[in-house]
């Protein structure tokens, strides 16, 4: 198990280590794409884009899918293991900042509301 | 509203949420006991945002904000932090400004076309409902941010990821 889980980490390493491959993720986060249009995309070979494909679908990053003649990438289980993680993460500095946003504006509301009683009175 | 109903020391429990929407962007809310036009300000003069935007648990301080919140005006936002040997600025322009409902902004660091942030204030009975989105301005903006090797949030996070990896190795 040990030693699965180091050989995950070793080709998740390796497949994050590489520009293109980070490119490849990035846009497939954000819509599922063929190795074609990714190749297009990215300027380099439909045999260039296969290699970095297969090597982010090892590391359980990326998910393929062939339709008739058409191979489709989306992203894999361990990519949206990590984009549920950073979303976590983003959703905890947004309610960080909110519970001060929080104290801040009750304040002002406060300090108005006080403020217009005196005036009244 | 039952935040009305509750005194000023026990605010109705206001949560957080963020999702991601069919394109693939965050939508994060959150509802304040307070009218728009208090929240807006708190978004808007420097002196009030910077108290609350870099929350103390994150270890990060500002060191300036400066903020004209006009359309077409800009603001820059200069933070340090104890773990980076240099400050980080963050600036950008002010598209649209509509007083008390509507704030949408560019973030210029990064260069390039990038990711302009949405915020809207809607007031009901009192408290405001606060909704804040990233959006690419077109396609060809996201396609420029992409093929320029700039990282989103996501990209973040795989990068961190990178700096996380090789500790989990040894």
């Amino acid at each position: 198990m040990v030693q699965f889980q180091e050989t995950l980490l070793n080709s998740t390493f390796a497949a994050l280590s590489d520009p293109t491959r980070r490119g490849v993720l990035e846009q497939l986060w954000r819509k599922d794409a063929s190795i074609t249009e990714l190749a297009e995309k990215f300027d380099m070979t439909v045999t260039g884009m296969k290699k970095h494909v297969g090597v982010l679908e090892n590391a359980g990053l990326v998910a393929t899918e062939k339709v008739g003649r058409v191979r489709t990438c989306k992203l894999g289980l361990r990519a949206l293991a990590v984009e549920a993680a950073w979303i976590e993460k983003h959703r905890l500095l947004w309610a960080a900042r909110f519970d001060e946003l929080d104290k801040v504006v009750e304040e002002v509301d406060r300090k108005e509301k006080s403020g217009g009683r005196k005036k009244n009175g | 509203m039952d935040a009305r109903k509750t005194a000023d020391k026990a605010p109705t429990k206001k949560e957080t949420s963020v999702k991601r929407n069919s394109d693939r962007e965050l939508v994060v809310t959150r509802k304040f006991n307070a009218p728009a036009r208090i929240v807006f300000d708190a978004w808007t003069k420097p002196e009030l945002l910077m108290r609350w935007w870099t929350p103390k648990s994150f270890g990060i301080s500002f060191l300036s904000c400066e903020i004209d919140a006009r359309t077409g005006g800009s603001y820059r936002f200069q933070f340090s932090h104890p773990a980076m040997e240099n400050p980080m600025t963050f600036f950008g322009k002010y598209i649209e400004v509509k007083p008390h409902s509507c704030l949408v902004w560019t973030n210029d660091e990064g260069g390039g076309e990038r990711a302009v942030t949405t915020v809207t204030f809607e007031e009901r009975d009192g408290a405001t409902l606060v909704t804040m989105r990233d959006v690419y301005p077109s396609k060809d903006a996201l396609d420029a941010a992409i093929a320029s090797g700039s990282t989103s949030g996501f990209g973040e996070a795989f990068e961190q990821l990178d700096d996380v990896l090789p500790a989990l190795k040894a």
